[in-house]
């Protein structure tokens, strides 16, 4: 007689896999790609392929030949470390071999040392790109301006400038460009933070799949706005609430970086105080620390305390 | 807005594919094995001996113990063996196996097509003919139920709930059961009301069952308010009992407590047809409705069957053989369903389907690493942490997951069902309330 298969209920599954969620990330990437590189050509293009591919080959290296264990490249997971590394670098020349460096810390140091994809307690793109601002400053913070308007030309402009967050640090804040011009993009900034749309329009997406939920970007957002106003009126800070948050990497960290799963508190009430955390702490980095930014630094000394806030943060118990 | 309860759950195919299949009657097998514990708690003790005649509808097995209820024999015939059997699972139960000789039923069963309406029983005799007729909940537990409308000294029934949710996907038995007898059910679920001296039940049913909905609400009408139909909106497991307690009153059932503990008893659909049979019809819980299913089954079927029939028997007439990719065979829904290992076992009083599984849906996913998404808390109806239990109960932290309230698990599957990593969540939580179960009872002594 022909056996049957036995095992305890459920006998169905929702089809959903880590897989699917972390290409549906990549897809989610995409127009903030396209937007790089139709403002800072072939350059954004030549970055953001060199650290995919750099983050692929050192995963599969490091299973292959350091952990012996079958190789999980194909999940796509690696694919957006090597995408928001890219998106978090300046789109210079120099850049298309530093990301190299970057890849290989976040993969090596920022994932694969704990065990890979999920034992990893901080993003690993943010420990690449912090190991890079570090180590190289000056390579990090030179800013080519974006030169086509919206998907105009793929030819570069190689004249640098400040962000507006760098003229902000250095006073002129009168020399920052609109509101609008920020939504849109048009400043000085790493690859993938400068289109605001863009941004949205993929976590727009990752929201109606339910990949990530409105509390960290909201309340990120929200509380750096809010932050930033009582800075700006009570005249600490020079910087409105809007440009505040359109300029930098709030955007992009809120929607992308804040929200990765693995390292982001799994109880809704956790991820309120801890996208709370992350617009606090950026700010004041902001506001009082020498760096002109501070969306990664935030993100990741908020990663830190993620475990202590699945503790205290769980959910409510259905029976008393 | 429509009800349901507060938080979590799932949404899964619906697959209610055998929906339009009226229900046929199952021929009576040559032989048949009743199994002695069909319902929770103690066996039943046999009071026949082999080569004894007995006709259908009579008392084979007697409920000595206080958690128990009686059997009855499905068929007539000839006691053939005494002896322990193969339950679907491949537990030992004991079991009487009678041969079957034609179909000679008792002379008190009313079995004339007649709905009779009238009843005049006192409560005490509602539950003292519900234990005569070995009534038990048939919505899965089969809890006994003499004892379930026994409320306690000291408790007092507000609600009558009868659960019609069926959120299990594929089942059909209480949609076509309905269809087809609901003024019997209306008039059961009267005398059950009647029983716990509550002014209204209410009829808890999914709102993608509209032709159920409409049908009940008309017949219902014709009880002067008493019985009230709720349309639920669609959300598993909205038939866990406390979730449509929840979903129904608001109210919720405290850990470790009974609904009679919020003042609700709440009753399966199907046992309130059984409940009508049995007061009405003096007929004893010898037959149950069965849905047999499967999205490669040539034809769907919904079938009145003797209970001790066997799950072979029932394939071999319904669907001839199974077909050839065939995974697993499960009794009961896919979510909270048993796979079987042995289909030459005798159905219960609980069954409620046989549902055949390809092959490549009847195999799980390669197990990948979590990586914190929050889904299966979020899934999770009871409000629990399942991720932390998995690591808990592996790590043999049982007395750690149980303060995090492993035991207030109701095995629904929602945290398995959602888990992208594929993680066996609810079996390693089942491990761990069996471990946690034995430590209390450890320290009682």
């Amino acid at each position: 007689m022909k056996l049957l298969n036995v095992s305890g209920s459920p006998h169905v599954h929702s089809d959903e896999s880590t897989k699917k969620i972390m290409w549906r990330v990549n897809l989610a990437l995409v127009p903030t790609l396209l937007v790089a590189i139709s403002y800072f050509g072939l350059n954004a293009l030549l970055i953001s392929l060199v650290s995919v591919a750099a983050c692929v080959l050192f995963q599969w290296l490091i299973e292959k030949f350091i952990m012996k264990v079958p190789t999980t490249i194909c999940d796509g997971s690696a694919v957006v470390t090597g995408l928001l590394l890219a998106f978090n670098v300046p789109a210079t020349c120099e850049m298309v071999w530093l990301v190299i460096i970057g890849a290989l810390v976040a993969m090596a140091i920022g994932k694969m040392s704990f065990g890979g994809l999920g034992k990893n307690p901080f993003n690993p793109a943010l420990v690449g790109r912090v190991f890079l601002l570090i180590s190289f400053p000056v390579q990090m913070t030179t800013w080519p301006r974006p030169a086509a308007k919206m998907f105009g030309s793929f030819i570069t402009d190689t004249t640098t400038g400040a962000t507006p967050l760098g003229l902000i640090k250095e006073g002129g804040a009168e020399a920052l460009p609109q509101a609008w011009e920020l939504f849109l993009g048009h400043m000085g900034g790493s690859l993938g933070e400068v289109s605001a749309v863009a941004i949205l329009i993929g976590a727009i997406y990752l929201l109606c799949r339910r990949i990530i939920s409105w509390h960290i970007p909201v309340t990120f957002i929200g509380t750096a706005f809010i932050f930033s106003w009582i800075l700006n009126i009570t005249g600490v800070s020079p910087v409105g609430p809007l440009t505040a948050i359109l300029t930098g990497g709030i955007m992009l960290g809120a929607c992308f970086m804040a929200t990765d799963m693995v390292t982001s508190p799994m109880a809704k009430s956790g991820q309120l105080l801890f996208g709370f955390g992350c617009g606090l702490l950026t700010i004041i980095i902001r506001t009082w620390c020498s760096y002109p930014e501070g969306v990664s630094f935030a993100i990741l000394l908020m990663n830190a305390v993620t475990p202590l806030i699945n503790r205290g943060f769980t959910p409510k118990r259905f029976a008393k | 807005m429509l009800k349901t309860f507060a938080m979590g759950g799932v949404h899964p195919e619906e697959n209610k594919i055998s929906t339009n299949a009226v229900i046929e009657y199952m021929p009576v097998p040559a032989q048949v094995s009743v199994l002695m514990n069909q319902h929770l708690g103690a066996p039943a003790t046999p009071i026949v001996a082999v080569g004894d005649k007995v006709k259908v509808g009579q008392l084979i097995g007697e409920a000595q113990a206080f958690m128990c209820a009686n059997v009855h024999s499905p068929v007539s015939g000839t006691v053939k063996k005494i002896e322990p059997v193969r339950d679907a699972f491949g537990l030992w139960k004991p079991a009487v196996i009678i041969d079957v000789e034609g179909d000679e039923w008792m002379e008190t069963i009313d079995r004339t097509p007649d709905i009779k309406r009238e009843c005049t029983l006192e409560p005490a005799q509602i539950v003292a003919k519900l234990k005569e007729m070995g009534i038990v909940g048939l919505g899965g537990a089969t809890f006994p139920a003499h004892i379930k409308y026994s409320v306690p000294e000291g408790k007092k029934a507000e609600y009558l709930i009868i659960n019609a949710v069926e959120c299990e996907p594929y089942l059909t038995s209480d949609h076509r059961v309905m269809l087809e007898h609901a003024e019997e059910i209306c008039i059961g679920i009267d005398i059950l009301r009647r029983s716990l001296n509550v002014p209204h039940a209410y009829i808890g049913i999914e709102n993608n069952k509209p032709e159920p909905i409409a049908h009940m609400k008309e017949v219902a009408a014709k009880f002067d308010g008493r019985l009230i139909v709720e349309p639920l909106k669609v959300k598993y497991p909205q038939g866990a009992e406390k979730q449509l307690i929840n979903a129904i009153t608001g109210r919720r059932v405290p850990s470790g407590k009974l609904p009679i503990d919020v003042g609700c008893v709440v009753s399966n659909v199907g046992t309130t047809f059984a409940v009508y049979e049995a007061i009405q019809k003096n007929k004893p819980l010898i037959e149950n409705i069965l849905t047999v299913t499967g999205k490669k089954l040539a034809s769907q079927h919904n079938y009145q069957c003797r209970i001790g029939i066997t799950y072979a028997d029932i394939i071999k007439h319904s669907i001839g053989e199974l077909p050839e990719n065939t995974g697993k065979v499960i009794s009961g829904g896919p979510m909270m369903g048993k796979a079987m290992s042995n289909l030459d076992a005798p159905t219960v009083k609980g069954a409620s389907s046989v549902l055949v599984i390809d092959q490549s849906e009847a195999v799980r996913a390669q197990e990948t690493n979590c990586i914190r998404c929050g889904k299966c808390m979020n899934a999770c109806p009871m409000g629990l942490e399942p991720y932390l239990f998995s690591a808990l109960v592996k790590n043999g932290r049982i007395e750690e997951a149980g303060k995090h309230n492993i035991l207030d698990c109701i095995e629904c599957g929602c945290c398995f069902f959602s888990c992208p990593a594929n993680k066996p969540l609810l079996d390693e939580i089942r491990l761990g309330k069996n471990k946690m179960r034995a430590i209390l009872a450890a320290k009682k002594k």
